[in-house]
């Protein structure tokens, strides 16, 4: 083979840059959690992005691959900065570490490292941690302004020692903790939807959904905007997945009755929906390849999440869809061959040709 | 007129504004011209001039050989210098032959022979000048261009691409702009060959100014000059059809299949130059371009110049250059050595910068499966699955997965965020696919020659057994009445023998009859030589007796193999007409599995351009096969049938007597007068082919494109025969 292969061009957008702009897009989001939850997000990211590096470097080091060249493409800033967001607020490092261990060094380079691992590496740590640690990884914040009188948020130094210090770790005793809108949602039964609205702050001052959340979601929605405006990926998998969970919703709203799941909009801008949608089920690597198969992934994310939500008994429920559809991609691949020019009809993965 | 889009695609930067700043330019006619024999698809051409020989610009010196092919002619005056080895301009890197001119800088050139009324000469004669003039496709693939205005199909559209989607190659823009007419009349000449489909122009939008000029040279005759978003690979054949009709050619067709053909429109220029002017294609325009020259612009090159003094020219600087490519940048290949000349298809030469390309690729990171690839890809495939099956080796997931669909247009490996060689890997497992293909074939065959191998002892054993049996029957016949002579045993062995293998029969035979044939030469040599030399009565009445016993061993030996191919002959005519229906099938069945072996073996072997009209042909012989079979097994018991009736029988007796006449007429002859008695018979066939064509024809029968095809092997077939006649009438002449 010739090393000089044609095409001898080559666009602006490689795999390194491709990571960085997945990190930068998630600045509206992040943005978004550190205005209502104080130091704590940023405190997690930063500190699973550290820990995310520096367990990569050392399964590099010991798979005795390229350390730096291969640090430089960013995926395991990714991988640690998505946990990071997906972690409730100042969690303590141990937590962080445990996380970011399971997520990189099991979930990614035990399968081979960039490009094999079969199951998203943020979502795997993010559900081993919150089977072992279910306390912890429930315990999230009031949004600032529906504190109560009295009572603030952390300050950066308190935020410190909490993550950091043995014994001063947040716990569901702290004031400034609170119920998110799924969990409240979700554990008012027996009430109209309207009721519920009415009966608490966080859906009373709230215009989309749950106050706060909705404008970590709208943030998280904005970066994936950006996200598709660099086409970094296409709309089918964020788009599948936001249709996932908004059609059973309207289909199950039942008018807002006493059963009702909750209306698409409480859904589409709570708990973790656009993080997941722009973020999660868009990790190429564990999605299906094409595009009709990424929207039908999407899809059946969005309606597990949907269903793990409603009858489920974890209040949040994205983690667990995205890696349920991880399992079906190669599944999907197989039946979502796109039709090649000049052929009539499409052909499935499995067909062999002439024996 | 709706724009159909092209799914996919790429925008590179486009850089062509770069060498479009002057004219169409020429360069100084260099020392020497190396001139590669095979510039297109197919086989390469044969020299027609002998080395020291001095030739005029426009001259042929090689010629087409082969059903595709192209001639070859000098871009100016000059002397034959031979017929080297030298590197050419192809991704191997391995050098082919080349006629290598001496130029004599006096660019005298024989005279021109345009067609005297264009406009009113019928498609044939279109089509012999274009031919003539050795033209190619020049958009890339370089097939030759009359062969492509002879398809088996009716036409009804023509589609001239003008689109040149590469980045930085202007050469296609530049001639719109300037010579549009041409192009247009060259279009409007191509229809006519074609017999009048309309004609359709595509234009990428970024060539504001070739379009304006085109539109207007096309305007008075009705063309349609369709301009469309720009978008790499939108110039690529299939593409552009799908852009212009929405219609998708057939995987492993042709567009002629559509009833589709697209020409480039240099191409068309070209034609234009040959019919109207008379001048056969010996210069292209070539855009020379890249950061390494600091002089970007077109030029009309002669074919056969060295890239190196084509660059020479443009302030080429060889250290800032970091690959040297012939071609645009996304499907041009890199040029190992810059003394290769510029050649028919050579549409750009392509000096990259550091800035512009890096000299090494960069080191590939591992697929991110972000499917980039996927939608860059325009003809809908899943690149980055293609490419582990190619590093798996598994060739039957990448035939499922449709590689043989790939164009090869580089858009996925263009968006490639881990820079993952994908095309080279392509490239690579399509190689290995060809060659295992080809071994297959190979492995075929030779079982089939086992067989028969072991098919001819076990009749041989059957033959023994049968004399054996013989012999013990004139034994026990001995006892009671005359015994057969031991000669007449030896006969029907002999002939029981040759039953058996008719092939080697006739081989031993012709044998004999070469062998005598120089016996008797030697015998005349001889006696010529003892004339000279005046030798005495006695001794040359000797000679003179031993030429005439060689004369009459000849006529012996003539003879026999006359009466076994009579036999033969005879045997054949009588299986075709006294055969039963189930054997004729059976024997076209036979024959027909033959050609399909043959043809597989062709298409294993074949470029990738030449594939899909071989691979249209294997469908057709498939269906025919099937067609056999399904009557073969519909044939009930009167399948076995032999005809029976005197009528056919008697006609069938007189068959053969007419076959063994002529067969034993034809194997007395001289070889000289079997020579003219071949070619006479070829040209009345070939002339009740051309009638019969003809009323096909006339009548829209469909059978005209596979008698247009029986014409032309007879034509072939024709020609070999009178070149042979001519080789053996020089011989004779010679003292
Ligand atoms: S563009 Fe490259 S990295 Fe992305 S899926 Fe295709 S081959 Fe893999
Ligand atoms: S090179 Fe082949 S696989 Fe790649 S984009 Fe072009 S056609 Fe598709």
């Amino acid at each position: 083979m010739s090393p000089l292969s044609s095409p001898h061009l080559h666009a602006p957008l490689d795999t390194p840059r491709l990571m960085r702009l997945v990190v930068a897009a998630t600045l509206p989001g992040l943005v978004g959690l550190l205005w209502n939850f104080g130091w704590g997000p940023l405190i997690n990211v930063l500190l699973a992005s550290v820990f995310a590096l520096g367990w990569e470097a050392t399964a590099l080091w010991i798979r005795r691959r390229p350390v730096s060249f291969t640090l430089a493409d960013s995926s395991a800033l990714v991988t640690g900065v998505l946990l990071g967001l997906a972690l409730p607020p100042l969690a303590p490092w141990w937590l962080v570490a445990v996380g970011t261990f399971f997520a990189i060094v099991v979930a990614k380079q035990l399968y081979g490292g960039l490009g094999y691992n079969p199951f998203n590496p943020a979502m795997v740590g993010y559900v081993v941690l919150l089977i072992s640690f279910p306390v912890e990884m429930t315990t999230w914040f009031t949004p600032r302004e529906l504190l109560p009188e009295g009572v603030a948020l952390p300050g950066l130094g308190e935020s410190l020692s909490r993550v950091f210090l043995p014994g001063a770790q947040v716990s569901p005793a702290d004031a400034f903790t609170g119920a998110t809108p799924l969990d409240l949602f979700k554990h008012q039964t027996g009430l109209l939807v309207e009721q519920i609205y009415a009966a608490y702050p966080l859906f009373a001052r709230a215009e989309l959904a749950g106050y706060g959340w909705e404008w970590v979601n709208l943030g998280f929605l904005i970066g994936g905007a950006f996200l598709l405006a660099q086409r970094v990926y296409t709309w089918h998998a964020p788009v599948g997945m936001l249709l996932g969970i908004a059609l059973p919703a309207a289909l199950f709203y039942d008018g807002g009755s006493s059963e009702s799941g909750g209306s698409p909009l409480f859904h589409l801008f709570s708990g973790a929906t656009m993080l997941g949608a722009f973020f999660i089920v868009t990790d190429p690597v564990t999605a299906a390849a094409s595009r009709r198969g990424r929207l039908f992934q999407g899809l059946l994310a969005g309606v597990l999440v949907y269903l793990i939500r409603t009858f489920g008994n974890y209040p949040d429920a994205v983690a667990f869809a995205v890696l349920l559809t991880n399992f079906a991609a190669p599944l999907l691949d197989h039946y979502t061959l796109p039709r090649t020019y000049g052929h009539r009809r499409a052909r499935r993965g499995t067909e062999k040709i002439d024996g | 007129m709706k724009i159909h889009e092209l799914p996919g695609g790429v925008h590179p930067p486009e850089e062509k504004a770069r060498s479009l700043g002057d004219p169409i330019g020429r360069l100084p006619l260099p020392e020497r011209l190396v001139l590669p024999l095979a510039q297109h698809l197919g086989a390469p051409a044969r020299p027609t001039v002998a080395k020291g020989e001095r030739v005029l610009g426009g001259q042929r010196i090689a010629e087409a050989q082969g059903a595709i092919s192209a001639h070859l002619h000098a871009p100016t005056s000059g002397r034959v210098v031979g017929v080297e080895e030298r590197p050419i301009p192809h991704p191997s890197g391995l050098p082919a032959p080349c006629l290598v001119l001496e130029v004599d800088g006096r660019d005298e050139w024989r005279d021109p022979e345009p067609l005297a009324d264009p406009w009113g000469a019928s498609p044939e004669r279109l089509l012999s000048q274009v031919r003539a003039a050795g033209i190619v496709g020049l958009g890339g693939a370089g097939f030759p261009t009359a062969v492509k205005l002879a398809p088996r199909r009716p036409i009804h559209t023509l589609i001239l691409n003008g689109t040149e989607c590469e980045p930085y190659i202007t050469c296609d823009d530049a001639l719109m702009r300037e010579r549009a007419a041409q192009v247009i009349a060259g279009g409007r000449l191509m229809a006519r060959i074609l017999g009048g489909p309309k004609i359709l122009v595509g234009i990428e939008d970024n060539k504001p100014a070739a379009f304006e000029a085109m539109a207007q040279a096309a305007a008075p005759y009705g063309i349609e000059v369709v301009e469309f978003p720009t978008k790499y690979p939108s110039g690529g054949e299939r593409q552009l059809i799908q852009i212009l009709t929405g219609l998708e050619v057939p995987s492993g067709g042709l567009p002629a299949d559509l009833g589709i053909v697209v020409q480039n429109v240099g191409t068309a220029h070209a034609v234009y130059r040959a019919v109207v002017e008379g001048l056969p294609l010996t210069h292209r325009i070539v855009t020379v371009t890249g950061g390494a020259c600091r002089i970007n612009r077109n030029y009309e090159l002669p074919v056969g110049m060295a890239v190196a003094e084509v660059l020479a020219h443009n302030q080429f600087a060889p250290e800032a250059c970091t690959r040297l490519v012939m071609g645009g940048p996304m499907m041009g290949f890199a040029l190992p050595d810059p003394t290769v000349p510029v050649v028919k298809t050579t549409n750009c030469l392509l000096a990259l910068s550091a800035a512009e390309a890096p000299a090494q690729p960069p080191p590939e990171r591992p697929c991110i499966r972000c499917g980039l690839c996927a939608e860059a890809c325009p003809a809908s495939l899943l690149p980055q699955q293609l490419f582990w099956y190619g590093l798996a080796k598994d060739w039957d997931r990448l035939r499922a997965h449709n590689l043989f669909d790939c164009i090869e247009c580089g858009a996925c490996a263009y968006v490639c965020p881990s820079q993952l060689p994908l095309v080279q890997v392509y490239r690579a497992a399509k190689g290995e696919i060809r060659e295992l293909e080809r071994e297959r074939r190979k492995a075929e065959r030779a079982r089939r020659r086992f067989e028969a191998h072991k098919a001819r002892l076990a009749r041989e054993e059957a033959a023994r057994a049968a004399r054996r049996a013989t012999r013990r029957q004139a034994a026990d016949a001995g006892e009671g009445g005359d015994a057969p002579s031991v000669a007449q045993l030896i006969a029907a062995a002999r002939s029981e023998a040759r039953g058996a293998d008719p092939a080697a029969e006739r081989a031993r035979r012709q044998r004999a009859v070469a062998a005598a044939e120089e016996r008797l030469r030697l015998a005349a040599e001889r006696l010529a030589a003892a004339e000279r030399e005046g030798l005495g009565d006695s001794q040359r009445a000797a000679l003179e007796a031993r030429r005439a016993e060689a004369e009459a061993k000849l006529a012996a030996a003539r003879r026999a193999l006359a009466e076994l191919e009579a036999e033969a002959a005879g045997a054949r005519a009588m299986d075709k007409i006294a055969a039963s229906p189930r054997e004729r099938l059976q024997g076209a069945l036979r024959r027909l599995e033959d050609k399909l072996a043959a043809l597989e073996g062709r298409i294993a072997a074949a470029a990738p351009e030449e594939r899909p009209e071989l691979e249209s042909a294997r469908t057709k012989l498939r269906e025919k096969i099937a067609e056999v079979r399904s009557e073969l097994a519909g044939l009930g018991p009167e399948g076995d049938r032999r005809p029976e009736d005197p009528a056919a029988l008697d006609a069938a007796a007189r068959a053969i007597a007419r076959a063994r006449e002529r067969a034993a007429a034809r194997a007395a002859l001289s070889p000289v007068e079997r020579a003219r008695a071949d070619v006479a018979s070829l040209a009345e066939r070939v002339e009740r082919a051309r009638q019969k064509l003809e009323r096909a024809r006339a009548e829209g029968a469909e059978q005209a494109a596979a008698l247009t095809e029986a014409l032309e092997r007879l034509e072939e077939k024709l020609a070999r025969a009178r070149a042979e006649l001519a080789a053996l009438e020089g011989d004779e002449t010679r003292p």
